[in-house]
């Protein structure tokens, strides 16, 4: 069996017991990376020489003993708007196009400091706007299973780089589902934890209220120790949370009886394909049969979730973006009169689209005259989204569904329609809203084998919860 | 006959607070420094970075608050407040708008024209901006952020002031109370305290205001004095032509003694102020605030009172005592060291001021150690020198803080106690001056000063002039 | 479209939030942002009166930080990424006139 194929959790105990050096790890990896990287495009940035360079000091640190962890030594693909000292960082646009960052996102930091090797960072929706890995400045990412569909997005490359094994596991975010909708349309597994659980600090914002670090990886189980390593209370992230209860490897446990499912009515309705709605039933049924209780009831309210998050997340954009003005870092136009219009054109020329267009939706609701009619009444919608929540996490552990209506589209028909593109992240965006952790697995193929992903979601703070969902369900489908 | 105009004026003043760091990130606030080496990813824009709140700056401005008869808001938000310029590095400043900490005070000033109560609408936190240094040789600008994120506090008035003299004593009011919380140094100069002064004209006896407008860039209270005037007639001259006052902000040149609108196509006003998601709020609760009211050091209201009970001091030489802080401070560790307070009060209040005034200082560069005064007061008690070499050696304490005992044995300043020494020197001066002796002996008790001049003069001052005169009189008599 | 976006919005939207669009760009932010505006429209259909907005997920406070400087001097890195800079300071058109 190629080194490839081994899980990241797998790697790092053959590289603990010697039988793999970190270096061949990392060369098998950048061999993968060359031979996939013309037709699946994951990455906007591969650093062969600091990824090897890594490679040996990692490698002498854990045979000093001085690195001990699961994750020591294997190769990691980052996501483009997670910054990394000394590495580009461009969040796939253009006006980041030459941003090198002096310091390390939180996430990455934690990473490395567990022995993480970091191959390169992976491509993006522009800023994470979209669905699809399509509005990055830097071309297309293909989905690995077919080259003629889209990956899925935001975090497009990470997932694709996971699916194609150019890369052992990859980190991810996740604003409205751009971790759980990609992992979906590539088959492989991503979490979206607890807002607050994994910090923003180094992570390039787009939505600042919704954002998340999340781990995307083969398995559940590598899920989990990825999510355990980066998880942290970070003092520079003033919206991060101390938890006590961070050891999620803890919960690969393959037992679910009596643990409460419930399946929205709301989620299983017009718009969803059948083929997905038959796999995400079949998906309850396993767990059923191995001992969950599972219901279907009414979430209520998921209509409102698409609109209130396109106010916030365009609000929170418009003034998070506006850094990128061509002054400090970044795009600069080359011709220009003024102040004014070195702004202008530095950022009309920098953005993309889909960028633009939600800067000026966001612009425009908090202007002068619509805040109250259009953000108030989004921050209002999303507090009764959270009550609506509260309310079924009374009754149920668990809340399962699609993570996305389809499977993954073809290239190029999603853009045609923004607003259409939007209504795909039904099943996801309201998770963010709540500030709810979540995970897609991987539960089927559609009948021309596009991977099919159940979307398990938990209480705040109970990430645990659904990671045993998620693993007992994953051991039924051992070598399916 | 000539309408009359009664003219309208409310301040929005800005104070940097005295924090060792600035309000978001742990960079030194201090004064100076080569252009950015105070800055930071996160008081300089930096894509990732997020801000931390200063626990400081929210108990300086509840400080103020209280000493300003402020309601709290106990439960207060920091709001992002955005707009595009080159020394905002997010291009969009943190402020509070929804829910500042302070609101509903007012602070007490008196005038020729009596005592009156001022209004303070609100009082909230913010970031100062960086600095733009003009470069006329290139045409361009540079960016220095080394001011970015200072903290400020801005006190916004109500439109409870009439003259030009209102608005300096309600300003020295507020840099008096502000000085003495230790919040602020409040120099206009260097500006740490800035002010804008907003202001409207009605004809007098109307019960609605005019158009105010705001004007800025008002760095001494001179030049507020000279803005407000000619900013009256302006706006008096326009309605005079049937013209009307138009709503903007207008840059004061003080050299030029006129200001200019500072309007803009490009400027839309429209700051879309939201609660920034990066924050959490700030909860004041009744024992954090009881703390901070338990705090407060003796204001100067209260000191005034004492000083006259206590050190039974005149109204007005306790008045400029405590009109600085600083001084105070002074004046109290002095006494501290050698008690006589009547003494002390007189070197603060005659030599010290007439010092400062030939100077053209403020009593906050007053430099040398009560220490040195204290032995000095000493020095002349003990009757080691005379009050005129006193004054001397005072001037040498207050230009350079010299040692007073170390600077009278140097000098050789001491009083000559020796009597045989001192008969011999007016022995020579009655020798020296035959016709004034007789003229003593003629009948004209004058020419006895003449002689205990001359004598004093032979000494250097430093002889006991009581003892000069008793031995001049003693040999005039003798020699008879 | 319920939403009528005009040639004048979307110039004020240019102006707020820096952008400079082409005629044609014009014309599909127009539509664009009409049809977004009829989506979001939606809400409405919500009573949301007796709601209060929600801005943090948890009720988390008074997250603060002590005054002590941590910070030495980053200017390097502050500047390395800066378009153009001059004598350790980001360079920039004149801001006066």
């Amino acid at each position: 069996m190629s080194i490839l194929e081994l899980t990241a959790l797998e790697l790092g105990r053959k590289i603990k017991s010697g039988e793999v050096a970190v270096l061949e790890a990392v060369k098998a990896s950048l061999d993968q990376i060359r031979k996939k990287e013309p037709a699946i495009h994951a990455y906007v940035t591969v650093d062969e020489q600091r990824a090897v360079k890594a490679a040996e000091t990692v490698q002498k640190m854990i045979d000093n003993k001085m690195l001990t962890g699961p994750l020591a030594g294997v190769p990691v693909a980052v996501k483009d708007n997670l910054c990394t000292k000394d590495l580009l960082t461009t969040c796939s646009s253009n006006i980041l196009y030459n941003f090198v960052p002096g310091y390390t996102a939180e996430a990455v930091s934690n990473l490395e400091k567990a022995g993480a090797v970091i191959l390169g960072k992976t491509n993006m929706d522009e800023f994470a706007m979209g669905s699809t890995t399509e509005t990055s400045a830097f071309g297309v990412t293909r989905n690995p299973w077919n080259p003629d569909h889209v990956p899925g997005g935001s975090s497009g490359g990470s997932c694709a780089a996971v699916a194609s094994n150019e890369c052992f596991y990859a980190l991810g975010s996740d604003t409205g589902g751009s971790i759980r909708q990609p992992s979906s349309f590539c088959g492989v597994t991503g979490i979206k934890p607890t807002y607050g659980t994994v910090s923003r600090y180094g992570l390039i914002a787009y939505g600042s209220s919704l954002d998340q670090v999340g781990p995307i990886g083969k398995n559940v189980s590598d899920c989990a120790a990825v999510l355990e390593v980066i998880s942290s209370y970070d003092k520079k992230d003033s919206t991060s949370v101390p938890r006590k209860d961070l050891d999620f490897t803890s919960a690969l446990v393959n037992d679910v009886k009596g643990l409460r499912i419930g399946i929205p009515r709301d989620y299983l309705g017009e718009g969803l394909d059948d083929e997905v709605r038959q796999a995400v039933l079949d998906g309850a049924q396993t767990l059923k049969e191995r001992g969950a209780v599972v219901e279907e009831f009414d979430l209520s309210l998921v209509e409102y979730a698409i609109p209130a998050y396109y106010v916030i997340a365009s609000a929170e954009a418009s003034s998070n973006l506006s850094r990128f003005d061509g002054v400090k870092y970044g795009l600069r136009a080359k011709e220009y009169e003024g102040l004014h219009q070195m702004y202008k054109k530095s950022r009309s020329e920098g953005f993309g689209p889909e960028v633009k267009r939600r800067i000026m939706l966001g612009a425009f609701v908090l202007s002068s005259g619509y805040y109250d009619a259009y953000y108030l009444k989004a921050l209002r919608t999303k507090a009764l989204i959270k009550q609506a929540f509260d309310k079924a996490f009374a009754e149920y552990d668990v809340i399962l569904g699609p993570a996305a209506p389809t499977t993954a589209p073809r290239l190029g028909e999603s853009l045609k329609d923004p607003l259409k593109m939007y209504l795909g992240d039904i099943y996801t965006i309201s998770v963010n809203l709540a500030g709810l952790p979540a995970m897609t697995v991987p539960c089927g193929t559609d009948k021309r084998g596009l991977p099919i992903g159940l979307q398990l979601i938990g209480d705040c703070f109970q990430e645990k919860k659904i990671i045993r969902a998620g693993y007992t369900f994953e051991q039924t489908r051992e070598g399916k | 006959m000539s309408r009359q105009y009664e003219t309208v004026i409310g301040l929005e003043v800005h104070v940097e607070l005295a924090t060792k760091t600035k309000i978001f990130c742990g960079c030194s606030t201090e004064f100076g420094g080569a252009p950015n080496t105070h800055t930071c990813p996160v008081c300089t824009g930096m894509p990732g970075s997020l801000p931390v709140l200063n626990r400081q700056v929210v108990e300086y401005a509840l400080a103020v608050g209280l000493a300003a008869n402020c309601q709290i808001n106990q439960y207060c938000k920091f709001d992002r407040k955005n707009y595009f310029y080159p020394d905002n590095p997010q291009n969009y400043q943190i402020s509070q708008l929804y829910l500042p900490i302070c609101h509903d005070g007012w602070v007490e000033i008196e005038t020729a024209g009596g005592k009156k109560k001022i209004g303070i609408h609100e009082i909230h936190m913010e970031e100062d901006a960086g600095k733009l240094i003009h470069d006329e040789w290139e045409n361009c600008s540079l960016v220095d952020f080394n001011r970015s994120g200072v903290p400020l506090i801005e006190i916004v008035s109500e439109p409870d002031m009439r003259t030009a003299d209102e608005v300096i004593a309600y300003l020295e009011k507020l840099r008096m109370m502000i000085q003495y919380l230790g919040a602020s140094d409040c120099k206009l100069q260097e500006g740490s305290m800035r002010a804008d002064v907003n202001l409207s004209v009605r004809e007098a006896g109307s019960p609605q205001f005019g158009t105010r407008t705001e004007m800025k860039n008002l760095n001494s209270f001179k030049a507020i004095a000279r803005a407000i005037e000619g900013e009256r007639k302006r706006q008096i001259e326009l309605i005079e032509e049937g013209k009307k006052v138009i709503q903007e902000t207008r840059r004061w040149d003080d050299n030029k003694e006129f200001s200019y609108a500072m309007r803009s196509k490009e400027d839309a006003q429209d700051y879309r102020y939201f609660p920034d998601p990066d924050l959490t709020p700030v909860v004041i609760s009744d024992e954090w605030l009881e703390e901070i009211r338990n705090r407060q050091p003796e204001l100067q209201p209260e000191k005034l009172k004492r000083y006259q009970e206590e050190f039974k001091l005149p109204e007005y030489d306790a008045k400029i005592l405590t009109s600085s802080k600083h001084m105070a401070d002074m004046f109290e560790e002095t006494i501290a060291i050698c008690g006589k307070p009547k003494e002390v009060s007189n070197w603060m209040m005659v030599e010290a001021m007439r010092l400062l005034k030939e100077h053209e200082q403020d009593p906050e560069n007053m430099a040398f150690s009560p220490g040195n005064l204290a032995k000095l007061i000493d020095l002349v008690d003990k009757g080691i020198i005379n009050r005129t070499v006193a004054k001397t050696v005072f001037e040498e304490i207050f230009a350079r803080d010299a040692d007073p005992e170390a600077y009278v044995e140097e000098k050789g300043l001491k009083i000559v106690n020796d009597e045989e020494a001192l008969r011999k020197t007016v022995m020579q001066v009655l020798e020296a001056n035959p016709q004034s002796v007789a003229d003593y002996r003629g009948g004209k008790e004058k020419a006895m000063g003449f002689l205990v001049g001359q004598t004093m003069r032979a000494m250097k001052g430093k002889a006991d002039p009581a003892m000069v005169n008793k031995i001049v009189k003693e040999l005039l008599t003798k020699m008879i | 479209m319920a939403n009528m976006i005009s040639e004048e919005i979307i110039d004020y939207v240019g102006i707020l939030a820096k952008l400079e669009l082409s005629q044609a760009e014009k014309e599909e932010a127009k539509k664009d942002m009409g049809r977004m505006l009829d989506y979001i429209d939606k809400l409405n259909e919500l009573d949301t009166s007796s709601t209060e907005p929600m801005s943090h997920i948890f009720s988390m406070n008074n997250v603060f930080r002590e005054d002590i400087v941590t910070n030495g001097d980053n200017r390097d890195d502050i500047l390395k990424n800066a378009p153009e800079q001059k004598e350790g300071a980001f360079k920039v058109p004149k801001t006066v006139e």
